[in-house]
């Protein structure tokens, strides 16, 4: 998407000042996810493929109600389901919408060496720019949700948006609109965290979920999608939610005093490419990859 | 639903049960969503399997599938001991004080009086009331025998006997309580496998809402087809009304007995009588008794029946006008008085022709052809084997249809040899039809909205409109009649077709015929309103039987008026804040949305609950007055004591059923399903609905536990998928590729069964191969003291789809199980509930 309609907050690899920093502070934008009311009905499954014009892949039964075990280059929301038994032998079937959790110290955008492949909006929005992805998949080491995902055809990485094309026109991502039971919520960092605040009062005081809580992890500086979960002190339950997320410290490392090696070394494999095509020539794209986003 | 789906964000209290609506209704569920989020609710479920249902619930318990009358009578009994009823409202707008007959028999040995074993019906002479005024205080005589008189014919007692007391044995509530004062939590526990404390929890929870006296809280029932697809289905429907009545729980918001329905117009086909003894809205089919209209409307026509100091509506006396009207709106001028309103044109049912009995008689060689349209018949019913075999012995079918479906591949069907293709002689008309959002038109949801929708685009190719099609038959077989003549052509060359394009009827007219025209300038004479010849009626009291008025649809009425199509409206106001939206769309009966409203107030006229205010007496007007329409004749003062059940002679709830209102008796009783695993603990003599018929063709056979069928199985859809069509649309079969067959954890150690091994289910009549999906979400259960197992298998793969083309799945549909067993009064099939075996395939 168009990088013009967003004020930018951060930008991967990049060298000097980020255009524009310091002009004009935009809301930041929240999704909150609200667990407790999410059905599995999928309907954000589909509306994430709609909208961001996803193809179709082929998948197996897993014995599971799981579209597939994680999200995909090709399918950025994914509803993990998990059968959990309580200490009371009482069971649970947890449903969490897994996405991009754009963290507000994004470990991918630490960890890519490619300049302006990633941005961070100061909406919060963290926006991967393909046209700039060198394939490297350093984001992936660095994302402490196992959110961006590599696309073998396209040798590049994709992730969920936060749609943040129909943000900028004001409207709500595309699994906000689709979902039947309202368990999506989307507006300011604030509004949300005060509505999960609330759902989780009512959830402890009047639900018997003694342990209910907002997910709005610290390690990464919050997260522009939070969760209410029936225990928060137990995230993992929730299909692997880790319960104190932080950017790994080899990308910590990396970001700080080692980047400037790794830049060189990224220099280094631009130039390897250049010469291997200057040897073989292009790579073809395969067909169904050609014409643009995944 | 008695409510509507908004409404149930006005609950305090649900009970789910029989139905899936976080799965198979996800936007309705949002109402449930909201009532807990808003209002604290609390939800219960209750269901064979764990279903994402019950994920958001506050209380789940497993059933056994087909024990749905033992819990609820379980209820029931709980309720009555424990005193959580709502006296008033049992007093006053249910038969609770009725006095029934001596002589009807209460069902200790399973049966009630009047059986006879032969036919394998009743004679319900003694399931009516007692003739007689107040007897409070008069005890009966005890055990006198059954009346041997001769029959008198079966009417309800004008002048009923009752005791306001409630305590004379004979009265409706003494036996009410005596008949399920035998569903202990012990025998509930027996019969449904649900251990005793958590049946305790789930009875204190949900009749809470009446606890110490409170009558301001309600209560929710909200089921679905997995309550009425039982041979007691109707009879489970029943409890739920029992419960329901004696909570006071119907007709108020947040409150009612709930059918969540399985598609977009299932409420509309059922009201436009797609079912084969029903007329539109509700009249009833003659019969071959019924020489006249006289003999036809003095059968169906009730007269009133209730305490002499009482008032009854009893609207259904109107029966006349609405037949009248429709004949006229069905044969135009031909329908006159002198030819008794062309009532003889009308088909007289000589014998049931439900679903089940119609492709039964295909398979006998009696029905020769089958115009098939919006329904995959192959699939749909029970014991796929056994309709694919009728199909064989059809001489035509037309299937109108979107994809190529298995019913107009029947003769493909797997397993069929080229040679025996040879031999199939019926002839397949494949026509494509538009899909539903290529037609305009309305759909009727289940809170009975009738809600116009507009074609998005039109239909691609060759591909036609049905009702063009429809049009296209009729014209022809006209034509036919009227150069050959033939046996009575009469009512085909006078059936009223009068549309501007008869080739292509507009939706928009025949909407406007069924709600109705006046015939003649028409003056009520109270309000000195005047409706001229031709224009619309703007509802059914207009309705008369003298010819001046037609209607193809009377509760249908005020759809379409001369201020135009009231169902198209789009109103987002809602001044009551309870959900009533009374300007969206357009609700039977005359806009209203809660059915039966007037219970929603006390005897004197004011709400129960004064923040939940939906109608309410005006003492000043004189009228009911409300933010819904009231469900009511609105200027009958609280003094008149009219009964809030205006569609029943009665006037109030029928908490005990009379006459012939149900096969199997006046109060629900617990029957096994067809096949089951154990003897009825409560009559094992007498272990199944005793006025079920089996099928006698050689293709049905049902099963038995000494045959190895011992795992219980039952049947159901998934949200990612809608019945047999998503199979072809690549995105729903992304999110759910592959059939697969629920089995619990504990029935895959025992079995020695993986996750994702394929395995083979056998039913008497067929076997289904897809794989195991292991979970922790269906458990063993200890039935009647031994342990079961049970599994659950969705609905949705066949032979023709995405991955049945790419040969992914074994192409067995879930129906190749099922028994051809119905319910004998809604006449659905028995696809819950019925006995299998499992093995490693
Ligand atoms: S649309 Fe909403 S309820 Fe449905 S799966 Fe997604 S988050 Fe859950």
């Amino acid at each position: 998407m168009s990088q013009a309609t967003l004020e930018i907050r951060a930008i991967s690899g990049h060298a000097g000042s980020v255009p524009g920093a310091g002009v004009k502070r935009e809301l930041e934008v929240c999704k909150l996810i609200d667990t407790t009311t999410c059905i599995g009905c999928k309907a954000c499954e589909v509306a994430c493929l709609e909208w961001n014009g996803l193809t179709f892949s082929e998948t197996t039964f897993q014995n599971s109600y799981q579209t597939m075990p994680e999200t995909a280059w090709n399918y950025w929301n994914l509803i993990k389901f998990n059968e959990h038994e309580r200490d009371d032998g009482s069971l649970m079937l947890l449903m969490r919408k897994d996405q991009c959790m754009h963290c507000e110290e994004p470990g991918c955008l630490a960890a890519c060496p490619a300049d302006g492949a990633i941005v961070q909006y100061a909406n919060g929005i963290v926006d991967f720019q393909q046209d700039r992805c060198i394939g490297c998949g350093y984001c992936i080491t660095g994302c402490p949700f196992n959110i961006p995902k590599f696309s073998p055809q396209a040798r590049k990485v994709f992730k969920c948006t936060l749609c943040a094309d129909r943000v900028t026109q004001g409207l709500e991502p595309a699994c906000i609109k689709s979902c039947p039971t309202g368990c999506l919520h989307f507006g300011t960092k604030a509004e949300m965290k005060e509505l999960a605040d609330h759902r989780a009062t009512q959830l402890r005081e009047h639900s018997g979920f003694a342990k209910a809580g907002v997910y709005d992890p610290s390690g990464v500086g919050g997260t522009h999608v939070i969760y209410v979960l029936h225990d928060a002190s137990d995230p993992e339950v929730y299909g692997g939610l880790p319960a104190d997320p932080h950017v790994p410290w080899t990308v910590q490392l990396w970001k700080k005093p080692l980047k400037w090696l790794g830049n060189l070394a990224i220099v280094a494999g631009v130039a390897g490419v250049f010469i291997h095509y200057l040897r073989y020539g292009p790579k073809t794209v395969p067909e169904d990859l050609q014409g643009g986003k995944p | 639903m008695t409510n509507g789906w908004i409404d149930i964000k006005n609950t305090d209290m649900m009970l789910i049960m029989g139905g899936n609506p976080a799965e198979n209704h996800p936007c309705g569920f949002k109402w449930a969503i909201e009532a807990k989020r808003n209002r604290n609710a609390k939800m219960i479920v209750v269901d064979p399997r764990f279903t994402r249902t019950a994920a958001t619930a506050d209380l789940f318990l497993q059933i056994r599938a087909g024990a749905d009358i033992a819990f609820l009578g379980g209820l029931v009994n709980y309720a009555i001991q424990n005193n959580r009823l709502a006296k008033e409202y049992l007093l006053n707008y249910t038969n609770a004080s009725f006095l029934v007959k001596e002589g009807f028999q209460l069902p200790e040995n399973g049966l009630y009086s009047g059986f006879d074993p032969a036919t394998q019906t009743y004679d319900k002479s003694t399931w009516n009331y007692q003739e007689g005024g107040n007897m409070a205080g008069k005890a009966a005589p005890i055990d006198r025998p059954a009346a041997t008189a001769a029959p008198a014919p079966a009417v309800l007692p004008p002048n009923v006997a009752y005791d306001l007391a409630l305590e004379h044995p004979r009265c409706v509530f003494q036996l009410l309580k005596k008949q399920y004062a035998r569903y202990t939590p012990e025998t509930v526990e027996r019969i449904t496998g649900i251990p005793k404390d958590q049946f305790l929890k789930a009875a204190d929870l949900f009749t809470s809402i009446r606890k110490d006296g409170d009558t301001k809280k309600v209560a929710s029932v909200i089921y679905a087809v997995g309550w009425t697809q039982h041979t007691v289905g109707t009879q489970i429907i029943r409890t739920a009304a029992i419960l329901q009545l004696m909570l006071g729980n119907v007709g108020r918001a947040g409150g009612g007995v709930n059918a969540l329905r399985g598609h977009s117009n299932i409420q509309g086909a059922t009201d436009m009588a797609g079912v084969f003894d029903l007329l539109p809205g509700y009249l009833k089919m003659p019969r071959p008794e019924d020489t006249d209209l006289a003999a036809y409307l003095k059968r169906v026509t009730p007269t009133v029946s209730k305490p002499g100091p009482w008032d009854s509506f009893s609207y259904w006396s109107n029966t006349p006008k609405f037949a009248v009207s429709l004949l006229k709106a069905l044969y135009g001028p031909a329908a006159t008085k002198q030819d008794d309103w062309a009532f003889h044109y009308l088909p007289k049912i000589d014998r049931q022709y439900s679903w089940t009995q119609l492709w039964d008689r295909m398979y006998r060689g009696e029905v020769k052809g089958l115009l098939s349209f919006g329904m995959n018949g192959v699939m749909i019913g029970p014991d796929t084997k056994k309709n694919i075999a009728a199909l064989k012995k059809a001489e035509w079918l037309v299937v109108g249809e979107l994809y190529p479906d298995e019913t107009s591949e029947f003769w493909r069907a797997p397993g069929t040899t080229t040679e025996q293709m040879r031999q199939i002689q019926t002839t397949v008309y494949r026509l494509p039809c538009a899909g539903f959002a290529e037609k305009d038109g309305s759909f009727t949801n289940s809170a009975r909205w009738l809600q116009w929708k507009n074609a998005a685009l039109p239909p691609p190719g060759d591909a036609r409109l049905d009702q063009d099609i429809l049009a296209q038959i009729f014209l022809r077989v006209r034509d036919l009649y009227k150069k050959e003549g033939g046996k009575f052509p009469d009512p085909i060359l006078n059936a009223a077709w009068s549309y501007t394009d008869p080739q292509h009827p507009s939706l928009s007219e025949v909407t406007k015929e069924i709600n109705g025209k006046a015939l003649a300038d028409l003056k009520d004479e109270k309000t000195g309103q005047e409706i001229k010849t031709g224009q619309q009626l703007p509802g059914f009291a207009w309705l008369k039987d003298d010819g001046t008025t037609a209607a193809g649809n009377w509760i249908y009425c005020g759809a379409w008026t001369e201020a135009g199509p009231q169902l198209a409206r789009r109103g987002t106001e809602d001044p009551s804040g309870l959900g009533i939206y009374p300007n969206w769309a357009w609700s039977w009966p005359a806009n209203r949305r809660v059915l039966y409203n007037r219970a929603s107030c006390d005897v004197e006229g004011k709400p129960w609950d004064p923040s939940r205010k939906q109608v309410w007496w005006n003492e000043a007007a004189g009228r009911w007055v409300g933010n819904d329409v009231p469900d009511f004749k609105a200027d009958s003062p609280p003094k008149d004591h009219m009964g809030p059940f205006i569609m029943n002679p009665e006037g109030v709830g029928r908490i005990f059923a009379p006459l012939a209102a149900f096969a199997e008796g006046p109060f629900p009783e617990h029957y096994e399903p067809m096949e089951s695993p154990v003897k009825n603990p409560l009559h094992p003599n007498q272990s199944n609905n005793p006025v079920v018929k089996k099928f006698t063709t050689a293709e049905d056979v049902y099963g038995t536990v000494e045959q190895g069928f011992t795992v219980i199985c039952t049947t159901y859809r998934l949200t990612e998928h809608y019945h047999y069509w998503t199979k072809h649309n690549p995105m729903n079969v992304e999110t759910v590729p592959e059939p697969f067959v629920e089995i619990s954890a504990d029935m895959a150690k025992d079995y020695g069964i993986e996750g994702g091994e394929t395995i083979k289910v056998t039913s008497a009549r067929g076997t289904y191969i897809a794989k195991a999906f292991v979970t922790r979400r269906i458990k063993a259960m200890l039935i009647d003291g031994k342990k079961m197992h049970q599994i659950g298998i969705p609905i949705h793969w066949g032979y023709r789809g995405i991955a049945e083309d790419a040969g992914k799945t074994a192409n067995t549909p879930a129906n190749l199980l099922t028994p051809t067993v119905i319910d004998p009064n809604a006449f659905t099939p028995e696809f819950k509930g019925f006995l299998v075996k499992v093995e490693k395939a």
